[in-house]
């Protein structure tokens, strides 16, 4: 019997059978491999009731020009429908430069909100209820400055601590492998992290102190199954990590949750995220010893994938996002953001996140998915596939550990060192892209049903306003003229200290951040102690 | 600075298509400019210009316009090709253009690639960027582009 091509493939390369029988699944156990939904190993779920007894939390990335401009973009999504707060920062305020460093020109406020001091915090969450709305700071390098900030507009607006909800993306190994950002190398960059596991699980029990990230590898070009298997590594890196300073695994794991990419092929990712849960929960429970249910369960956020999304043609973009959001919810995700049409252009606009945040809402009222917990399970098509990403992200994980001589921390940073994961991620986005030219990865709009003159010129696009850089500026020196520049210096000068012999740094951050010390300040010292990055370019 | 991706290839190799035979290779400076660091493109575009017989300086992440311009001169390259995903391609191409300018490299071919609004591409064509290829283009045309453009100026 012919078939309309010689080979059926997901985008990351994987091949697909005509048909799966019950022979591809014959030694699957339930109680062994799937369980119920809140019980080892979580692959059905890590809640007895998931979406029954609440649905997933609808947290839009949000950010862009200063922090007047997003306290407003804040509320609208509050306004129709969003359950949560996501936080986008400008590359300044990612890479810790303040608005006035001369690399911040013709970057502030463009790619998310310019961020320098407190000040600026306190209009971002101006009207915002700290005990009420929970929020995600997508922020890595400057992730310590940033928490702190949260912190102390929680201590002014008389939040508990401990009632603070949210998350500190503050995962720098995937940083040296895919977004890179960076400021100091990598050693002390998670050194950094683990005063931040140590200072947190002591001040906000509730607030989630990582998110281990897959989805910035995916969209560097990995493969589903990279994704996973780096994503999972680093997670087990930060976990050596936290233990080799006495952190005990059953308090921290709690705190600690997950990221991934939704991208197109939809039955590669449900299982990916299947996979996931099973592959956490055994590592968490038989490699590290955790003895806390909590602490085997994988929570995990989901990013539609951006770099599935097209210039050309950019209403096709709304049916795209649908496709990986349902994926998302069927593979279990606690939180979603979905991707506006316009992002191959720029920025999402009003009406265009809109539309983003009704697809949640459609999918959660109107289609019924929810209504049942992990439908696809016993399906032999996807269990057969969960399987078989889950052995194939083990032999990655085993890789990694053999490069660390038995530490898969070792081997993370050594995989960073030599260029084990960019050569990856690198050859796989290539090896794609030839797909792609080749027509064996159809693009619709793209190298399929192309319209030389299409609905790109009718999209009104977000500008953000060159005055933004201005006004910035303009409020840092304010801001610097007003504050008591001596217990500025005196919080630099013992941050410094606490960074030289090895102490926890947070606190001293949190001194700097509340007398109003800005990032750039606050990063420089630890650049002054560790030295700067950078990385040698490869190809 | 940087790295080189790619071998020298013999002087008397043709091109596929039995084009123009090129007395020397050409040569083009891939580079990040700015804060950003998405760099998936321009590796891509790195390794297809090697593949199809250029020699391919990749800068590496987050250097100012004068490192970039610095670098295209030494280099002494045909083609500098610019990624910016973050925005701020009118601040960074008019600094770019402005260095150009100042060392007299007009007989550069410049090129810009990643997020750029339809709007600012008059503005950047203006500043004195010869093509601009967004998400979507295929790596033919970039090849095609630049073999184009380095022969009319080698036979000028």
């Amino acid at each position: 019997m012919t078939e309309r091509k010689s080979r059926f493939i997901t985008v990351s390369n994987l091949e697909i059978k005509r048909l799966y029988t019950p022979e591809d699944i014959k030694d699957l156990d339930y109680e062994r491999d799937l369980g119920s939904p809140g019980e080892y190993p979580f692959t059905r779920g890590i809640y007895p009731t998931m979406y029954r007894g609440r649905l997933w939390t609808m947290r839009q990335f949000a950010g862009f020009g200063g922090p007047e401009e997003t306290n407003r973009r804040f509320k609208y999504l509050l306004e129709h429908g969003q359950t949560g707060l996501s936080t986008a920062f400008d590359m300044p305020t990612l890479m810790g430069l303040d608005s006035d460093h001369p690399l911040a020109d013709g970057e502030v406020g463009v790619e998310g909100v310019a961020v320098d001091t407190l000040r600026d915090f306190e209009i971002l969450f101006d009207g915002i209820p700290l005990d009420k709305v929970s929020t995600s700071f997508t922020i890595n390098p400057s992730a310590p400055v940033i928490y702190a900030m949260y912190i102390a507009i929680g201590d002014q607006q008389g939040v508990p601590r401990d009632q603070l909800r949210g998350t500190i993306q503050n995962d720098m190994l995937k940083e040296f492998i895919a977004q890179k950002e960076w400021v100091i190398p990598p050693r002390p960059s998670v050194d950094l992290i683990v005063d931040i596991f140590e200072f947190g699980i002591k001040e906000t029990p509730k607030f989630n102190l990582i998110s281990i990230s897959g989805y910035h590898i995916r969209e560097a070009g990995s493969t589903a199954i990279q994704e996973l298997a780096f994503t999972i590594a680093d997670g087990c890196a930060y976990v050596e990590a936290a233990m080799r300073r006495g952190i005990d695994i059953d308090k921290l794991g709690p705190q600690l949750s997950f990221f991934f990419n939704s991208h197109n092929s939809f039955f590669e990712e449900i299982a990916k995220f299947r996979a996931a849960r099973r592959l956490w929960a055994r590592l968490m429970r038989e490699r590290y010893g955790a003895k806390n249910p909590e602490s085997w369960k994988l929570r995990f956020h989901t990013q539609t994938a951006g770099c599935s999304l097209t210039e050309q043609q950019p209403l096709n973009n709304i049916i795209r996002v649908t496709i990986q959001a349902l994926a998302a919810v069927l593979g279990g995700t606690q939180s979603l953001h979905t991707n506006s049409y316009d992002e191959a252009l720029a920025l999402p606009s009003e009406e265009a996140v809109r539309i983003a945040l009704r697809t949640q809402q459609i999918i959660a009222y109107e289609s019924g998915v929810a209504d049942t917990i992990d439908p696809l399970a016993g399906s032999y098509f996807v269990e057969a596939l969960t399987n078989e990403i889950e052995r194939a992200a083990l032999d990655y994980i085993k890789k990694i550990e053999e490069m660390g001589h038995g530490s898969i921390l070792e081997g993370v940073l050594a995989g960073i060192e030599n260029g084990f994961f960019q050569r990856e991620i690198a050859q796989a986005a290539y090896e794609y892209q030839k797909q792609v030219e080749s027509g064996e990865q159809i693009i619709v709009g793209v190298n399929k049903y192309v319209m030389p003159q299409d609905e790109k010129a009718k999209v009104n696009i977000l500008r953000v306003d060159p005055e933004v850089q201005r006004r910035q500026i303009e409020r840092l020196k304010r801001v610097r003229a007003e504050r008591d520049n001596r217990a500025v210096k005196r919080a630099l000068e013992r941050l410094e200290e606490a960074a030289r012999s090895r102490e926890n740094t947070m606190p001293y951050i949190l001194e700097a951040v509340k007398a109003y010390a800005s990032v750039g300040e606050i990063m420089e010292v630890l650049k002054k102690v560790h030295g700067t990055y950078r990385e040698p370019a490869m190809v | 600075m940087g790295v080189r991706v790619g071998e020298l290839p013999s002087p008397c190799r043709g091109g596929a298509g039995g084009e123009v035979l090129m007395d020397r290779p050409i040569k083009v400076l891939l580079a990040k400019a700015g804060l950003d660091g998405h760099d998936r493109g321009v590796k891509v575009i790195a390794r297809a210009l090697r593949d199809a017989g250029m020699e391919v300086i990749y800068t590496g992440l987050h250097n100012t316009p004068e490192q970039v311009v610095k670098a295209a001169l030494q280099e002494d390259v045909d083609v500098i090709g610019v990624s910016i995903l973050s925005g701020a391609h009118l601040t960074i191409f008019r600094k770019i253009t402005e260095l150009m300018k100042q060392y007299g490299m007009d007989d550069v071919v410049l090129l810009g690639g990643g997020i750029i609004p339809d709007e600012d591409k008059p503005i950047l064509e203006q500043m004195g960027v010869k093509g601009l290829f967004g998400p979507g283009t295929s790596l033919q045309r970039i090849i095609e582009f630049i073999r184009e453009e380095v022969q009319r100026r080698r036979r000028n």
